[in-house]
């Protein structure tokens, strides 16, 4: 973080020049880009979501093990990209939310009620958006496997796969072309769990080459009927 | 009771002819029905010890203090409605943080005590409030060193050597004065503190208590409980002599 | 600046005209701060002084304090802002005391309750101008952790702020991490030293008077103020 008042810049000063010059507006950003990417894929039964674990601010590496994905039932978890105070700040919300929910209701929330919840609480904060770019994975209430991807204030839509963070670019289209089969002819079998956890690794490792906020670990939930596990798979840490 | 019926003793706005205030008096009875309390002071710290009366077998042993820490540096031992006392404490709490907020240092004994005084006072004014039925003595050691206050129903505070409030106040008072307090140590003290509140404790009227010791020390400046083998000590010395004084009645 | 037409409303928000002002920038500031693990716990140094600007103006301040028995703090940045955090924090201590159930706030809690406070001011877009450092032990082993204006907050075994990230984050890391729990105290003394004589030497707005913090299960140790040998000409 610079302490030189870099950050800030001096708007307008008095308007007319009343104020005797003296500058009427000052900015303080009070934002940052943490990076970090964010993988979710859904299957016919099961749904992945995998997230990478280095914080960083400009060229500093603040941590190698910080945990961007929650799992937030046995059957959703929610990744986050973007800046990492407004993450925190929004899981934490978001799970007070749930266990509000259930005291009132006695029972989990549903995946699409949480997504419905993620998107409102997104939007309550349309004017001084949470710059966290979401992505929620896990079983529908017919057991299907879904990804949900949000933008910063709340938008969202189901997609078969999809990548959010400073790699999306890079990944997206890769994982396009290898999970929706994009300008692919000859396979469109379903993926099988095995063959999506290998594309996800691969994802990873291709994007951790090139994304210098992508790195040092990945995270992988696998969420099924079964309820949700988790894998841990090393990446480059340059 | 000469003031009941004549309809002066009814608000805390109205005096009576010959210029009292009723209800400031009824809280002071008030305060009078509760297990004793009292502080010493001696030039190595304050003591304070409360004769807790235990009403019921019931009761989790050690709940519902009637000794509290204010700040670091200031004990708060109360006589009275337990209710009351603890308003009177959140009150001492407020009143030295925001002593702390402004000036960034701990209140003094002098300030505390005026403060205190000052909110008790205000409840003796207005047809709408009622008096608060708990006095409280408020131990305190700050640059000027030890020092020991008492806050009343009236509002009124002095500055004291030794003080005790409650059931027993006329035989603890009597104890008190009879110790040499500007030559004792802070041990000698607790012990002493110990030994008046078993004594003045009316074994035929209320049957179990927890005596409650606290000190402020010079040397530490912190309010706490007294350690465990310095309070049994001085609770098993305090059960000595009240058998030996039986002894010799007898 | 001239703020002297202010309306004063008593708020830590200032009113210039008809604009709400903020602290909109650090004012009185302290530089880099680093803290590490090493086998016995948590080692972390800050030096004394505060600079106004590039003006080395105070030279004995202490940024470096303790709060609880197993918790120091360590602070960069505004030292206004740092001295109002450390006035909090007393607070809170004295609040967590009253309650007398025998539970104490640890490192963890006091990271978890800076981290709050810090980012509720950078959403009023009233900044708490500092990168934190918190040093503790709990539950058997040394915690270290960072928070900062913006309210991003991380764990790690090695921790700078400021210019310390260019230099002294890689000395600290080349020497500690992989082998947190092999550096003696001896070794952990030498490693802050080495940092701060490296950061002495290249940052302009640091000074060769620092104290040294260490948190282990035995609690903690401040040091007095001290000095590394340091050579200009060879």
């Amino acid at each position: 973080m610079n302490f030189v008042p870099t950050a800030l810049e001096f708007d307008t000063y008095g308007q007319n020049g009343q104020n005797g010059g003296v500058p009427t507006s000052l900015y303080f950003d009070p934002y940052d880009n943490n990076g970090g990417t964010a993988l979710g894929l859904s299957g016919e039964d099961y749904s992945i979501v995998a997230s990478d674990t280095r914080q960083s601010s400009g060229f500093d590496i603040y941590s190698r093990c910080d945990q961007k994905a929650t799992k937030l039932t046995e059957n959703s978890v929610l990744a986050l990209g973007g800046f990492r105070a407004d993450g925190r700040s929004l899981t934490k919300r978001i799970i007070q939310r749930m266990e509000w929910y259930r005291h009132a209701h006695e029972k989990e929330m549903s995946f699409r009620a949480i997504s419905q919840l993620l998107s409102v609480t997104l939007y309550s904060r349309r004017f001084f958006p949470y710059y966290a770019f979401s992505l929620l994975g896990g079983l529908d209430e017919n057991g299907k496997g879904v990804v949900c991807s949000f933008d910063s204030v709340g938008s969202y839509h189901d997609e078969p796969s999809c990548v959010v963070g400073s790699g999306s670019a890079l990944m997206q289209s890769f994982v396009d072309n290898q999970i929706a089969f994009h300008n692919q002819q000859v396979n469109n079998e379903p993926i099988s769990l095995e063959k999506a956890i290998r594309i996800v690794k691969d994802s990873f490792d291709g994007v951790a080459e090139r994304d210098i906020y992508t790195g040092d670990s990945l995270d992988i939930f696998i969420i099924t009927r079964d309820g949700v596990t988790t894998e841990q798979y090393p990446l480059r840490k340059d | 009771m000469s003031s009941i019926g004549t309809g002066y003793d009814i608000s805390v706005s109205t005096y009576s002819p010959d210029g009292r205030v009723f209800q400031v008096e009824y809280a002071s009875k008030a305060v009078d029905n509760s297990g004793t309390a009292i502080g010493l002071r001696v030039n190595e710290g304050v003591v304070l010890a409360v004769e807790k009366l235990v009403h019921s077998k019931l009761l989790v042993p050690r709940s519902n203090r009637r000794i509290q820490t204010v700040d670091t540096h200031i004990g708060v031992a109360t006589a009275g409605l337990l209710a009351d006392s603890r308003h009177i404490i959140n009150r001492v709490r407020e009143e030295a943080q925001s002593f702390r907020d402004i000036y960034k240092y701990q209140v003094p004994g002098k300030t505390i005590a005026d403060r205190v005084g000052q909110y008790v006072q205000a409840y003796t004014l207005y047809s709408s409030v009622r008096p608060f039925g708990s006095s409280a003595i408020i131990g305190i050691v700050d640059n000027g060193g030890p020092h020991l206050y008492m806050v009343e129903p009236s509002g009124v505070y002095w500055d004291y050597f030794g003080c005790a409030v409650g059931k027993g106040k006329q035989a603890a008072k009597t104890e008190i004065e009879k110790l040499k307090l500007s030559e004792m140590s802070i041990l000698d003290a607790v012990k002493d503190a110990a030994r008046i509140i078993y004594a003045v404790h009316d074994n035929a009227k209320d049957k179990e208590f927890e005596l409650e010791l606290s000190w402020i020390t010079k040397e530490s400046g912190k309010h706490q409980f007294v350690p465990k083998e310095i309070a049994e000590e001085a609770e098993g010395l305090a059960k000595e002599s009240l058998n030996q004084e039986e002894m010799k009645d007898d | 600046m001239n703020f002297d037409n202010n309306n004063n409303n008593n708020n830590f928000y200032e009113s210039v005209g008809n604009v709400t002002k903020q602290t909109t920038r650090p004012i009185v500031t302290g530089t880099s701060i680093i803290g590490f693990k090493y086998r016995d716990g948590i080692m972390i140094a800050a030096d004394n002084l505060a600079s106004y600007g590039s003006l080395a103006r105070f030279k004995s301040v202490e940024r470096i304090f303790p709060v609880g028995e197993f918790t120091c703090i360590a602070g960069s940045g505004d030292l206004s802002d740092f001295q109002y955090i450390k006035h909090l924090l007393e607070s809170l201590m004295i609040k967590e005391n009253y309650i007398d159930d025998g539970h104490v706030l640890t490192a963890p809690h006091i990271h978890e309750y800076l981290t709050q406070i810090l980012y509720g001011r950078r959403s009023k877009l009233n900044p708490l101008w500092n990168s934190l450092i918190i040093g503790g032990f709990h539950d058997g082993e040394g915690y270290l952790g960072y928070a900062d204006l913006l309210g991003t907050a991380h764990k790690s075994s090695t921790i700078a702020t400021g210019l310390g990230t260019q230099l002294m984050h890689p000395l600290l890391r080349k020497s500690v991490e992989g082998r947190e729990n092999e550096v003696t105290e001896e070794e952990a003394i030498e490693i802050v030293n080495d940092c701060m004589r490296v950061s002495y030497y290249r940052d302009a707005r640091s000074l060769n008077k620092f104290q040294r913090a260490k948190i282990t299960a035995k609690g903690f140790e401040i040091t007095e103020p001290y000095s590394v040998d340091v050579v200009w000409h060879e």
